[in-house]
């Protein structure tokens, strides 16, 4: 599938299509379910000349996670909450999606931003809450939506977009629309409400929704084990009616084909999936969160091995498509797009302070008139500053 | 014209909009097969479908939910919630969701979805089927909370609201689905949002109300006459956005206030009236403000007469105001 919508590119070099990654040292095995397990023989496969683009999106979410930390420490931005560890699951989840369809995110989906064509500039806009920022500086970092790129707006609360995305595929069915929603979360969603209304609600409906799961092992200091006691969150789709697939979210193939498989099922009025991605969360949870308290540098270690982003390096190396030099060139390339984009979008002014008595209701009643106008003389006379 | 009760109007206005636009749709407990627990949607699956009148799982984390994302994707969905006292399960999708949605995205994501629930005591209903929670909703950013009295009002308000560009609460009050009667118009006329209803004049004292507690402050306004008062009784119809305006127009007239709602009293939405009351007409006010409210209990099933405002405490309530000065 050719995208339409991307700012991402990669080098002009063509791609072979790449062996299975027999070098990378698997020691991660799903806890799969027997006959619910992705295959490769039920796949439908990246395109060879995408997986380049999909290992540098990948590189430019890992380098602004480097650079987006950074800067909060110094103090630069509010907050950031780290995708690190994820960069495979989401990129390639995405990247199996037509442009069409409606991407309900949660806070920690830059990967998934990056392929809807998400800008830098866009991106540190909205982490710096200025005045070109397209929610106007109301939101925390990470925090926002494109609705251009079919990228709704995300919140804090946990789970909420699950049930949203369904009634958006009911929705899009009614008018006849051939696309699906689907809404990322994490294996602390899967506790919610709204993660039990949206299955179930999915499951009836048979809605063309995509469910993706990211189990990245922690929901802040709770390990997955803590939120069920259920073998795998796939299996939670069983009582709903709902097929979960379990894959390894540290590759690239078995991620883009749950997510296709998914997709022609849901088109074909077949229903939902529930696809459970196997990932790890190798940073914290935000810029506010010490993991330290709650996991240890071993476990971290351990799971360092699968790096999504030197796995499918390797990958491509032994394919003999990509080299050291080559990888350190490109690291050097993104790191200065994105310097330009925080040197261009840091010297924009910061929102209009009267701003934030916008957008509440589609015109400002009386009430909110009278406030704009007591903010404003506040301003005036300096009893306030933004 | 015909004449026709409260949940009849609320039934038409529905097949009104309907009919009007292909993208309203309802969704809600009970609303399809059954018509609805009050018959509010009562013929409308058959006239428009399955695909349009939604029978749903029983959750309103899911009606609400769906409810928003449709709306997002540009549908006019319609959400029933069987009884005010049940949609808790829904509130963090209407709080943090619904609510916010046009504001956290800097405009980019209307979401005008209608929820409408019958609510308020006087059906012996108890502890949860009774409850007038109007002031958290009124106290959310973002939404409008809008309460019809009215056979007339219900259906031009509803109509307004399923149109409106923002989300709307709708609450209707079941007590007076079907005693109160009156004539309501044919076709697509709206009564517009934000706008009070004098219900009848008058120059000693303002009663303002809404809902359910419009049949019994009528009352205690005419009974005040044999007291020598004359009554000014103002329908709120919507509390958010409110008519400010006719507020304080009215007690500057009459100088007087006198607040009803059933909802208890603390922090309830009488309290934003006297708020405002004290902020902007101080001046005008010859006698302190008086409320008449539910108490700040849980709602008693036995004792729901004492508990819900009548026509006597509200008349007792003009008298002692004009009296006190």
């Amino acid at each position: 599938m050719r995208r339409k919508v991307r700012t991402v590119r990669f080098l002009a070099q063509s791609y072979n299509r790449p062996p299975a990654p027999s070098g990378w040292a698997l020691s991660f095995v799903p806890q799969s379910v027997p006959g619910r397990v992705v295959t490769a023989a039920s796949a439908t496969e990246i395109a060879p000349e995408d997986l380049g683009p999909i290992y540098r999106t990948m590189l430019l979410a890992r380098s602004l996670d480097e650079r987006c930390l950074a800067m909060q420490r110094q103090g630069r931005i509010g907050f950031y909450a780290p995708v690190m560890g994820q960069e495979a699951a989401q990129v390639a989840g995405a990247w199996a999606l037509d442009p069409a369809d409606w991407v309900f995110p949660a806070y920690r989906e830059l990967g998934v931003a990056l392929v809807r064509g998400v800008t830098l500039d866009e991106l540190f806009d909205q982490f710096f809450g200025n005045s070109a920022d397209r929610m106007k500086g109301r939101q925390m970092p990470n925090h926002y939506g494109y609705r251009d790129r079919n990228f709704v707006v995300g919140s804090s609360p946990i789970g909420t977009q699950i049930i949203q995305a369904v009634g958006a595929a009911l929705a899009a069915r009614r008018r006849k629309d051939p696309i699906v929603t689907i809404p990322f979360f994490g294996d602390g969603a899967t506790s919610s409400n709204d993660f039990h209304a949206g299955l179930n609600f999915g499951g009836v409906f048979q809605a063309p929704t995509i469910f993706f799961c990211q189990n990245n092992g922690w929901a802040i200091s709770l390990p997955r084990s803590r939120q069920t006691a259920a073998k795998t969150l796939a299996d939670k789709g069983v009582a709903y009616g709902v097929p979960g697939v379990v894959v390894d979210g540290n590759d690239v193939h078995q991620v883009f084909r749950a997510v296709r498989e998914a997709r022609a099922r849901a088109l074909s009025g077949a229903g939902p999936t529930l696809i459970e991605v196997q990932v790890y969360r190798l940073g914290a949870h935000s810029t506010s969160d010490d993991p330290h308290r709650y996991r240890t540098d071993a476990e971290v270690a351990e799971w360092k091995k699968q790096d999504p982003i030197g796995r499918l390096k390797h990958e491509l190396i032994e394919a003999g498509q990509w080299s050291e030099d080559q990888d350190a060139k490109l690291l050097e390339e993104v790191r200065a797009e994105i310097s330009a984009a925080v040197t261009r979008t840091e010297a924009i002014g910061p929102a209009d302070p009267l701003s934030f008595l916008d957008d509440v209701f589609a015109t400002r009643t009386l009430q909110l008139d009278e406030q704009r106008h007591q903010l404003e003389e506040m301003l005036h006379s300096g009893l306030v500053k933004p | 014209m015909t004449e026709v009760t409260l949940v009849q109007a609320v039934n038409r206005a529905l097949r009104t909009a309907m009919s009007a636009d292909p993208e309203v749709l309802l969704l809600g407990e009970d609303i399809g097969v059954n018509g609805g627990v009050f018959r509010a949607t009562e013929g409308l699956l058959k006239d428009f479908g399955a695909d349009r009148v939604i029978d749903t799982p029983l959750s309103e984390t899911g009606i609400v939910g769906a409810a928003v994302g449709m709306a997002l994707y540009g549908l006019k969905p319609v959400a029933e919630i069987q009884f005010l006292d049940f949609i808790y399960p829904g509130f963090d999708q209407i709080v943090s969701e619904l609510a916010k949605f046009r504001y956290r995205s800097g405009g980019q994501y209307p979401c005008h979805v209608v929820i409408r629930s019958p609510y308020g005591g006087g059906i012996k209903g108890g502890l949860y089927h009774s409850q007038s929670t109007e002031a958290y909703f009124a106290h959310t950013a973002g939404l409008k909370v809008v309460v019809p009295s009215t056979p007339a009002d219900a259906y031009g308000l509803l109509l307004s609201s399923i149109f409106d560009p923002d989300p709307v609460i709708f609450l209707e009050p079941k007590r007076i689905y079907r005693t109160v009667t009156g004539e309501v118009p044919e076709g697509d006329q709206r009564v517009p949002i934000g706008r009070a209803r004098t219900v009848r004049e008058g120059t000693d004292v303002s009663v303002f109300a809404y809902g359910a507690m419009i049949p019994p402050a009528t009352e205690a306004c005419q009974a005040a006459e044999a007291d020598g008062v004359s009554a000014e009784l103002i329908d709120l119809r919507t509390l958010v956005p409110l008519d400010a305006g006719a507020v304080l127009a009215s007690v500057e007239k009459t100088g007087r206030a006198v607040i009803v709602h059933e909802a208890a009293r603390f922090c309830g939405y009488g309290a934003e009236i006297a708020a405002i009351l004290a902020e902007k007409a101080f001046f005008s006010l010859k006698a302190p403000i008086h409320r008449v409210t539910g108490f700040d209990t849980p709602f008693p099933y036995a004792l729901e007469n004492l508990y819900l405002p009548n026509a006597a405490r509200i008349r007792q309530a003009i008298v002692d105001t004009v009296r006190a000065g």
